[in-house]
């Protein structure tokens, strides 16, 4: 059976690779979405921050030897850590401002990151070896699965799931929604608003870092890696809804698709047709699929 | 002492006195390099800050500053943009006095900026950019296209792979101007000596994830599956083909053009038996090795590519025509240079034709394995030697208008 000249079984296989590489698309997204929803800044250092991720994951290996699953946890943690720092000394003087200083300060820091990183590891990237516990593939009969990448769905879709969780069923996500609808009010209930601002920001930032590790086995460990996907991230968060966690999520997945059926009908515009998509739904519904009209 | 001191003043009025001459030759007394390259993105590592050490090592060793010649070299980021390439080249030529600009990886790039040089009577060194183009029906009587083509890769690495049993090709190309001639030329060869193409796919340039590709690739059951791309994307396209089962599912990687740092990047377990086509590989003699020394301080340890040392050997011998001519007159040097044998550590004895192909020969490599290798760097044993007269496109086969 075919569809447009393509065998369907191929056709299954290039599925399964979009939706992969949705899930980065949605860690990633979520992040920004967890960042834009409760801090109201848009950040663009996040594509350096998932590149610095997978740099600390390879650090670790190379220089001390600490592997793939301690890397998961302790990348997060230290560049998550760098948010907090860049959170508390730089962002969290403008807020008081428009969006545009913030969206200023951030890209201008991942244009520093880039560039240093550039600098002394140059442009080729290094080698980050796959854990031994995932040599080898699943045979599905319609593809060969390599079993990472059956892994990142699970951990991805693990993610997601719990911080949406977090953030939209637990109390301390109210806590965090009502900082930003009415911070002065919550302030009054003895919450610490400031501090978890900056958790949160480092928490997106972590998440972040998450995925850069999640990426370093499969992508070469590279300066440009965030500047390559964080466009694409970007119009993903846009397409959802600007702060809507469940539509960065989704929204990710379900582009990582169109991106990976367009890769099969039409490769030279699989790096352009998220673009058309967003164009398309900007017009429909201009706050996105998920997004609230204000 | 009195003596002593006339003579010495005598000969500093002297040197000043050959200083002006020297430089009342050469346009506004300065002879202006300018590096256009990749700063930061894919082809830093392979071009980049390495092509602007490799131009000033070429200023040292000529020695011609002690002449009284004066050298400048300035570079720039194209950032992989033709407009962006064109507009830097326009502006150096125009308002900055830049005689010769050399490098450009990026054939999208070098082609337009080659039409720039032409039109301004300008000087033009290629040797990042690969499309055989830039000899054949783009070719101009002021660009020289030095290191290597489109056609010596597809020829080198091409016809050898086909000629070991490896008939039947799926193409994986970089959607612009560079993938598409080595598409072109690599498939022209597996045809003439009895191969099939079973299909191809073109991805963007500087893709991350080419697990989409590959699978199609897959698909296509073809034995070879030819890399028609560079750079991060070459590395990408090998560690995921890699991951993928590609190789162990009995089909073969053909990276068409593979630099020593992709090598580098990729690692020995992942990237050893490539077959790759190469002009120059820095550990051949004592001054390669000599010269791969003397870079990799200046260049963050990375070793010298090819491109690396064919700006080196091609600014040497500019500066050599420059000094025969004693005229930094672009159409009259680029003329002089092909005129004029060349000789240089790097490449050794060769010569330059009509249409603008440097010529000299080219070797296919095995990547070592990890057990052969004695260290970082120590990536490739030669297999073959192309000579020099076999190892580019015959001269009336590009289609140059300059060919009579």
């Amino acid at each position: 059976m075919e569809i447009f000249g393509v065998p369907t079984q191929a056709l299954f296989g290039q599925l399964l690779i979009g939706l992969i590489n949705g899930a980065f698309y949605a860690m990633l997204s979520l992040g920004l979405a967890v960042i834009f929803g409760l801090l109201n800044v848009i950040n663009f250092t996040h594509g350096a921050q998932y590149m610095m991720g997978a740099f600390c994951a390879w650090f670790l290996l190379e220089k001390w030897g600490v592997g793939y699953w301690w890397a998961l946890l302790l990348a997060p943690l230290t560049i998550g850590l760098t948010g907090v720092i860049i959170e508390r000394t730089m962002l969290s003087r403008l807020y008081k401002l428009d969006h545009l200083y913030g969206l200023l300060l951030t890209f201008g820091l991942a244009l520093i990151f880039q560039g240093v990183f550039t600098n002394f590891y140059g442009s080729s990237g290094l080698p980050y070896r796959l854990p031994e516990e995932f040599a080898g593939a699943f045979n599905l009969g319609f593809m060969f699965l390599p079993k990472y990448r059956a892994w990142v769905i699970v951990a991805s879709v693990l993610i997601c799931v719990s911080t949406w969780f977090v953030i939209e069923r637990t109390k301390l996500g109210s806590y965090l929604r009502a900082a930003t609808e009415n911070p002065a009010l919550v302030q009054a209930f003895g919450i610490n608003v400031p501090r978890m601002i900056t958790l949160t920001y480092g928490f997106g930032v972590a998440l972040a870092a998450f995925a850069g590790v999640m990426a370093a086995p499969i992508y070469q460990v590279n300066p440009q890696m965030g500047a390559n996907l964080i466009i694409v991230v970007f119009a993903v968060v846009v397409i959802g809804g600007m702060g809507s966690i469940m539509g960065a999520i989704l929204t990710g997945f379900g582009l990582g698709i169109v991106e990976g059926l367009t890769k099969v009908f039409y490769p030279e515009a699989s790096n352009t047709v998220i673009f058309v998509v967003m164009v398309l739904v900007l017009l429909v519904k201009p706050a996105g699929l998920f997004g609230k009209e204000k | 002492m009195k003596a002593f001191k006339r003579t010495m003043i005598g000969m500093a009025v002297a040197a000043a006195l050959s200083l002006g001459t020297a430089q009342a030759q050469v346009s506004d007394g300065v002879i202006k390099i300018g590096v256009l390259t990749d700063m930061s993105s894919l082809y830093t590592d392979l071009a980049g800050a390495g092509s602007v050490v490799a131009a000033k090592m070429a200023v040292e060793d000529s020695g011609i500053e002690k002449r009284g010649y004066k050298v400048e070299i300035v570079s720039a980021d194209h950032q992989n943009k033709p407009d962006i390439g064109s507009s830097i080249a326009s502006k150096w030529y125009d308002a900055e006095k830049v005689d010769v600009i050399v490098d450009t990886p990026n054939s999208g790039v070098a082609l337009a900026v080659n039409q720039i040089t032409r039109d301004k009577g300008k000087a033009f060194l290629v040797s990042g950019a690969a499309s055989s183009d830039l000899t054949g029906k783009a070719c101009s009587p002021n660009t020289i296209h030095w290191t290597y083509d489109t056609w010596m890769l597809a020829n080198g690495t091409g016809s050898s792979i086909v000629k070991t049993g490896g008939d039947t090709w799926f193409f994986l190309t970089a959607d612009y101007a560079f993938g598409i001639a080595l598409e072109r030329d690599t498939e022209a060869v597996v045809l003439k000596n009895g191969g099939k193409v079973l299909g191809k796919v073109r991805h963007p340039l500087n893709t991350q994830d080419f697990s989409s590709f590959l699978l199609q690739a897959q698909a296509s059951k073809a034995k070879i599956i030819g890399l028609a791309n560079a750079g991060g994307d070459t590395t990408n396209s090998i560690k995921q083909a890699a991951e993928f089962g590609i190789v162990k599912g009995g089909q073969n990687l053909a990276g068409l053009l593979v630099f020593l740092t992709d090598i580098h990047a990729l690692g020995l377990p992942t990237a050893q038996g490539l077959i790759i086509t190469n002009t120059f590989y820095w550990d051949t003699n004592d001054q390669t090795r000599a010269f791969a020394k003397r870079f990799a301080a200046q260049d963050k340890g990375i070793h010298p590519t090819m491109i690396h040392a064919g700006v080196y050997s091609a600014v040497t011998h500019y500066l050599k025509a420059i000094e025969a001519l004693k005229s930094d007159d672009g159409t009259k040097v680029i003329a002089k240079m092909k005129e004029t044998p060349t000789d240089d550590p790097l490449f050794g004895k060769g010569s330059i034709r009509v249409d603008g192909r440097k010529i000299h020969p080219a070797y296919l490599v095995e990547v070592k394995k990890p057990s052969e290798s004695k260290g970082p760097w120590d990536y490739y044993k030669v297999r073959a030697t192309i000579p020099a007269d076999q190892a580019f496109r015959p001269l009336a086969d590009g289609g140059c208008p300059l060919v009579k």
